[in-house]
């Protein structure tokens, strides 16, 4: 069946690219100098590489269910991790150290 | 080769999880060691749902990593110079050679009973265990979760004794005096989130509590996860985390007990065992003790992160900036000796 491996090889696709995200993010989390850049790199493993891998798990799951929980974490996770990376920001900024110090 | 990539997942994971626990155990900085503390139980929740074990799993990482951690960090809130040296300094000074022999032969000692449990447990041979005797008893159960069966059937008695023991917890967290000072009124962002946040808590919350009589779930989770949004109001101003006040906190302290007694002295009272429901309403039952005891354990969670009584107004209020402790005098008092 043509469509179903085409099916499966997009999941697969879309998976492998959205951990390429996790991986430049925790990267980013080690190697960046100061807060907002490392705030900046983990919200890209947040955003995309999550919505990656929830698309891809979408693909691969015939359950509509299973679907909405899945597009909820999503959308759960992106909340959260907006507000908590503005209060972090905020906190930094408020405090003058924006240069970590480790 | 997909057992190969199993073991090498289940490798991965135990060698993060005692490389975390070491770390969080070993660290000098009081807030590293908690923030290392809440992976350790996020990973442990992973190693549970390994072991097939989704229910615990959930309550790990909702009790054991989620509000756990919730609780140290607001108790490193009021701790001076938590983020610096001194303080981890201080702390290990303190401990006398005697305690941390004690401590390590204690330790060995659990070590080697815990191995010695895991090698008889391998050895082992005969098949005959409690599950089979769970799942052939689970169709008068009233539920076909297995785990709610034990916990809120087979073994209810167990489980009220636990609620016992949470009530007599929070009695004491209680008469600690009033709550401890809460924080400013959070900004657009957090308030924002909150109460988007919190609708959302409330109906998940319930979701847990249904599906627990058919798949993991159950008082415990929904009970955690209603405490998580009474944590997460806490945190963006409210200072009671949404409890209520004075007589109506007291009888959520208790609804949990009183509805599993009342309905287990009720039983008793139509000529059955304490306890022992009938079938055709055992799954009304269940549902019915579960849903007070989500909201007696959200109660009891709720009020140890206050760490006090809501009822009562704190002393010494003063106003800080956001996220900033308003028991400013607390922290001075407990410096002035050093």
């Amino acid at each position: 069946m043509p469509g179903k491996t085409m099916n499966e090889f997009l999941s697969a696709a879309l998976i492998v690219s959205g951990l390429a995200f996790f991986i430049a993010g925790g990267v980013g989390l080690l190697r960046l100098p100061d807060v907002y850049s490392r705030l900046h790199a983990l919200t890209k493993a947040d955003n995309l590489g999550l919505g990656l891998l929830v698309f891809g798990l979408l693909l691969s799951t015939d359950d509509a269910f299973v679907a909405v929980k899945l597009v909820l974490i999503w959308v759960l996770v992106l909340a959260s991790s907006a507000a908590s990376t503005y209060l972090i920001a905020q906190r930094a900024r408020r405090r003058e150290r924006g240069v970590w110090k480790p | 080769m997909e057992t190969l990539a199993w073991i090498l997942l289940d490798t991965m994971l135990v060698t993060a999880l005692l490389a975390l626990g070491w770390g969080s155990l070993a660290s000098k900085d009081l807030r590293r060691g908690v923030v290392l503390f809440i992976g350790f139980g996020l990973l442990l929740a992973l190693v549970w749902v390994r072991l097939r074990a989704p229910d615990i799993a959930l309550a790990e990482a909702a009790i054991g990593a989620g509000l756990t951690g919730a609780l140290m960090l607001s108790a490193l809130r009021d701790e001076p110079g938590t983020s610096s040296e001194a303080a981890g300094d201080a702390s290990v000074r303190s401990t006398p050679v005697s305690a941390s022999l004690l401590l390590t032969l204690l330790s060995a000692g659990l070590a080697i009973v815990l191995g010695a449990a895991f090698i008889c447990a391998l050895d082992r041979t005969d098949p005959a265990s409690l599950a089979e005797e769970v799942f052939a008893n689970l169709g008068v159960s009233g539920v076909s979760n297995p785990v709610t069966g034990v916990l809120l059937n087979f073994r209810a008695y167990d489980t009220l004794l636990e609620l016992a023991v949470l009530t007599a917890a929070v009695l004491g967290i209680l008469s600690l005096g009033p709550a401890r000072s809460g924080y400013q009124a959070s900004g657009p962002m957090l308030s924002g989130l909150t109460g988007w946040l919190v609708p959302v808590i409330l109906v998940v919350s319930g979701y847990l509590l249904w599906v627990g009589a058919k798949a993991p779930g159950g008082a415990f989770q929904a009970g955690a996860l209603l405490a998580a949004a009474g944590v997460l109001l806490r945190l963006a101003g409210h200072p009671s985390g949404g409890l209520p006040r004075e007589l109506a906190l007291r009888g959520l302290m208790v609804v949990g007990v009183a509805v599993f007694l009342i309905i287990g002295l009720t039983l008793m009272l139509v000529g059955r065992g304490f306890l022992d429901y009938p079938v055709a309403w055992a799954g009304s039952l269940i549902l019915a003790i579960e849903s007070a005891a989500t909201l007696g354990i959200a109660a009891t969670l709720i009020v140890a992160f206050l760490c006090g009584d809501p009822g009562q107004r704190p002393e010494n209020h003063e106003t800080a900036d956001s996220g900033v402790p308003l028991a400013k005098c607390e922290n001075n008092r407990r410096n002035t000796p050093r």
